[in-house]
């Protein structure tokens, strides 16, 4: 299940809805990514999506996941709008026949999602508004993903 | 007609985000050549690298026709989530 939101969510809710009757479920592993204040400079962060491209793109990052790690669902929320402060931003959850496979799916859908879906962002804060780009660290960190043959150099 | 959305810097930088072009140029190319005859500024950063377009939500490389209705995204590099 993906959704973009306007409105607040709670990330407890969301993973007991989540993980209600699941018989067959060994392991669920949720993340959820809050708004930092960093220190005072940020006031609110701003996303912005394109509906329908954006849930398109992040549904084929998921289905992608979900092959990859034989994940039996996925729930992905993710806030539009202004967030503030110590808001939940994101959210998402994976479950899986055992933990690995669970830890790892989240995990991978993290770092998809923090350098290749389609938000933009903007920090609002005393200083004035600033566009934000993915950092080095987001995309190194989703190219720990990217699949090589055994034995080969890794890419450059 | 065809119906123009900008999103995030881009949109700062024409100071609208979404218009009606009429009529609807025939190709992704003249569409770019009316908005930067109209504001140069946003025609140079629609040029710039990593600005992606999308043609009825599906992103096209180089040129595409644009049929009557068309709608066509800028989509500047993504912040990611």
């Amino acid at each position: 299940m993906i959704r973009l939101t306007q409105a607040p969510f709670e990330p407890g809710a969301l993973l007991a809805e989540f993980s209600r009757g699941r018989r067959e479920t060994g392991a669920i592993v949720s993340f959820t990514g809050l708004v930092r204040a960093e220190g005072g400079d940020s006031e609110a962060l701003e996303l912005e999506a394109y509906p329908g491209f954006t849930e398109a793109a992040i549904e084929r990052i998921a289905m992608a996941a979900k092959a990859r790690f034989s994940l039996q669902d996925l729930m992905v929320v993710h806030r539009i709008g202004r967030v503030g402060p110590g808001e939940p931003i994101v959210f998402v959850a994976a479950a899986a026949v055992h933990r690995r496979a669970a830890f790892e799916g989240a995990d991978h859908l993290m770092d998809y999602l923090k350098s290749r879906a389609p938000f933009w962002k903007k920090s609002i804060g005393a200083g004035g508004e600033r566009w934000i780009e993915p950092r080095p660290q987001d995309y190194e960190d989703a190219a720990r993903w990217d699949e090589r043959a055994p034995g080969s150099e890794p890419a450059s | 007609m065809a119906r123009v959305l900008l999103f995030g810097p881009l949109s700062d930088i024409a100071g609208w985000r979404e218009r009606t072009v009429d009529p609807a140029p025939s190709t992704l190319k003249a569409l770019r050549a009316a908005l930067s005859a109209e504001d140069a500024a946003l025609g140079e950063a629609l040029a710039r690298p990593g600005v992606q377009a999308a043609v009825d939500k599906i992103l096209v490389r180089g040129d595409a026709t644009l049929a009557n209705g068309a709608e066509v995204a800028f989509l500047p590099p993504m912040s990611g989530g």
